[in-house]
């Protein structure tokens, strides 16, 4: 039976054979004088160890199937804004790139009052920045149009 | 005990300065908001507000940051008595009589034994931390790098087994924290590893972003589309005073959970969790009315939040005497430290004397602010949580990516936090633990410096590890609970770890 333990033990034992492929181009070195690729091999045995334990030993852990996605779409949406937010931030500047982020969150995603989410939107926008960059002096960027 | 008493008035005489008591209330306050919001807990909240500490010197830096810590651990319980979704893992056990207690009318009296449990636990056990780490560190200069590999080695073991539920898995995700602090460049050789031409993985992942993805980010993509949380009991503030049976019923677990979570507290783990659990459980046994536990138990309340208040204390003993972090919470507070130019370990005291105990004294300090600000204000933090939490999340979620952000100025931490964030996202579905993920991260170049550094101290031989008694005995603790968790296979029973985690999902009441 597919369960949750089972794939991610076999996901875990992908992630280790890759990281072992991945080590061919450092030195190893040898036992008695370890290289680069050593420690990262040794750890991508253990892990390719305790993935198989797990795709072996699991078949009474829950089944995948039984997993429920219900937050899935609030979940892929928030993850696209942030994905948005990590593009723009050096392209935007801080407090474009968080005022467009949270106007489609609160306008688009959860349907908040449109005159709320924009006066919300950038308040929490220009606030943030007011406290972290000017008071704080925590440097925020700013973006070709300085803002 | 003369020259702790001396180094105490140091501390004090700093402590008491008026910029450091300002940032120690400032901490409170930010904190206690922290461990209030579901859904942002002490980990998230320190991580975020370390680039607010930039201006700072170290130490107003991280007494404030320590004030955040310990307000969260108080704040946590408010939710949890008030509506029953813990504000931070470690009142998950408040949750259960805390808010039975809140539904007999009781609200304000569960709020002000969790608050002076918390007071009483968080003072004694600063103590048990001024006496203990100073001799720990003096021992721990006699480390070389055998037994250095030997203790973090343990320290993973430790959390693995304290961590609830399977130690496989637990492992496993070591593993792969260890994995991803391989990132970067090799120390001794200079070597670019799984970098990929991007130049900011040279320093490797940081562990803020990884804590902020893992447990910031994650529980977001996993809460935002959730039904609306419950209703709030809010509390009068005349009915804050519990009665005389109260504080009697109170007593004796808020003094056994001092004790109970200082020493776990010390241990690698999940602490908080494990202490209040611990707690809980050792409490209903010993009541003479067991069948009250569930419906509203004072020592329900009294034990679990003095456990996990005492636990804080005694996270920081490992962490300042050894500078080895004892869960994924002192891993941050450690990488703070380091930003700040302080290395926490043997060397900290004898060096830094005024930030060491300018630090202890301003947690007697921060214990008695919190006292003072939670039970007058409890009202004013309970109307935070009327916030909606479509408008809160949006609102976290700029923390979030401000705080991963200005810490290097690299817009790479924000995408390890997303990759983190959606990594963490899956694994909590399926449920896996992501706090060893957090302690491999910071732990992995510790370890293979240590590592490489005994082998060649010992031309390649291996049995340097257990030739040398110390190394060799923390190895040995490590095999046995390694033993010890796999005793369940043969018995075919729960453990308490697999009780544990039942309980934490609420299947089952310990």
């Amino acid at each position: 039976m597919l369960t949750t333990d089972r794939v991610a033990g076999g996901a875990l034992a992908l992630l280790a054979l890759f990281v072992v492929w991945e080590s061919r181009r450092l030195p190893f070195g040898s036992l008695r004088t370890p290289g680069p690729a050593f420690v990262p091999v040794a750890l991508a045995a253990v892990l390719l160890l305790f993935g198989l334990l797990l795709v072996v030993f699991s078949g009474k852990a829950p089944a995948l199937s039984t997993l429920a996605w219900t937050e899935g779409r609030h979940a892929i949406a928030i993850f696209a804004v942030c994905a948005f937010a990590a593009l723009a931030l050096e392209r935007l500047g801080f407090r474009p790139t968080v005022a467009l982020s949270l106007l489609f969150l609160l306008g688009v995603v959860e349907r908040r009052d449109p005159i709320f989410t924009a006066v919300f939107s950038l308040g929490l926008a220009a606030g943030t920045f007011l406290l972290f960059d000017t008071i704080l002096r925590v440097p925020l960027p700013r973006g070709p149009f300085g803002l | 005990m003369a020259e702790t008493l001396q180094n105490l008035v140091l501390g004090f005489s700093i402590a008491l300065s008026p910029p450091i008591l300002f940032y120690a209330f400032v901490g409170c306050v930010v904190g206690t908001l922290v461990g209030v919001l579901p859904g942002v807990g002490p980990l998230a909240g320190i991580s975020l507000l370390l680039p607010a500490t930039f201006g700072l010197d170290a130490t107003r830096a991280i007494v404030m940051l320590a004030g955040i810590y310990y307000g969260a651990m108080y704040g946590g319980s408010t939710t949890s008595i008030l509506m029953r979704i813990p504000g931070e893992a470690a009142s998950v056990m408040t949750c259960i009589d805390g808010y039975a207690m809140a539904r007999k009318g009781r609200a304000g009296a569960a709020l002000a034994i969790a608050a002076v449990g918390s007071y009483v636990a968080g003072t004694a056990s600063v103590v048990g931390l001024m006496l203990l780490a100073p001799p720990l560190a003096s021992f721990a200069l006699r480390f070389g790098p055998p037994e250095n590999v030997a203790l973090l080695v343990l320290g993973l073991l430790v959390l693995a087994y304290m961590s609830g539920g399977s130690m496989l898995k637990s492992l496993a995700m070591a593993a792969l924290g260890l994995l991803l602090g391989m990132i970067g460049i090799d120390q001794m050789t200079g070597f670019f590893r799984f970098s990929y031409g991007v130049v900011e993985l040279g320093d490797g992942i940081g562990v803020v972003p990884v804590a902020v993805g893992l447990f910031g980010l994650a529980e977001i993509l996993a809460t935002a589309g959730l039904p609306a949380p419950p209703q709030v009991i809010k509390p009068k503030l005349r009915d804050l005073l519990p009665t005389r049976g109260e504080w009697r019923a109170a007593a004796w677990p808020i003094g056994r959970g001092t004790v109970l979570g200082f020493l776990i507290g010390i241990v690698p783990g999940s602490a908080h969790i494990i202490a209040s659990f611990v707690a809980y459980a050792i409490e209903r046994r010993l009541s003479k009315r067991p069948e009250e536990f569930g419906h509203g138990a004072v020592a329900g309340v009294a034990g679990p939040e003095s456990a996990n208040n005492s636990a804080t204390s005694g996270a920081f003993v490992p962490m300042l005497a050894l500078g080895v972090p004892s869960g994924p919470i002192p891993a941050v507070m450690l990488a703070a430290m380091m930003v700040h130019g302080v290395s926490p370990g043997p060397l900290l005291i004898k060096q830094q004397p005024e930030l060491f105990w300018g630090f202890i004294a301003s947690m007697y300090v921060g214990n008695v602010v919190l006292l003072i600000l939670n039970l007058p204000l409890v009202g004013l933090f309970v109307n935070l949580l009327r916030i909606p939490y479509p408008i809160l999340y949006p609102s976290v979620l700029v923390f979030c990516v401000l705080g991963v952000y200005a810490v290097n100025g690299s817009v790479v931490d924000v995408w390890i936090m997303l990759l983190m964030g959606a990594l963490g996202y899956v694994l909590r579905k399926l449920d896996f633990e992501t706090a060893p993920i957090v302690l491999g991260v910071i732990l992995a170049p510790m370890i293979e410096m240590a590592l490489r550094q005994s082998l060649a101290m010992s031309d390649g031989r291996y049995a340097i590890f257990v030739t040398r008694p110390i190394s060799a005995t923390l190895l040995g603790v490590g095999l046995v609970l390694v033993l010890l968790a796999l005793r369940p296979l043969v018995t075919r029973g729960l453990d308490w770890r697999a009780r544990l985690a039942l309980a934490e999902k609420g299947e089952e009441h310990p």
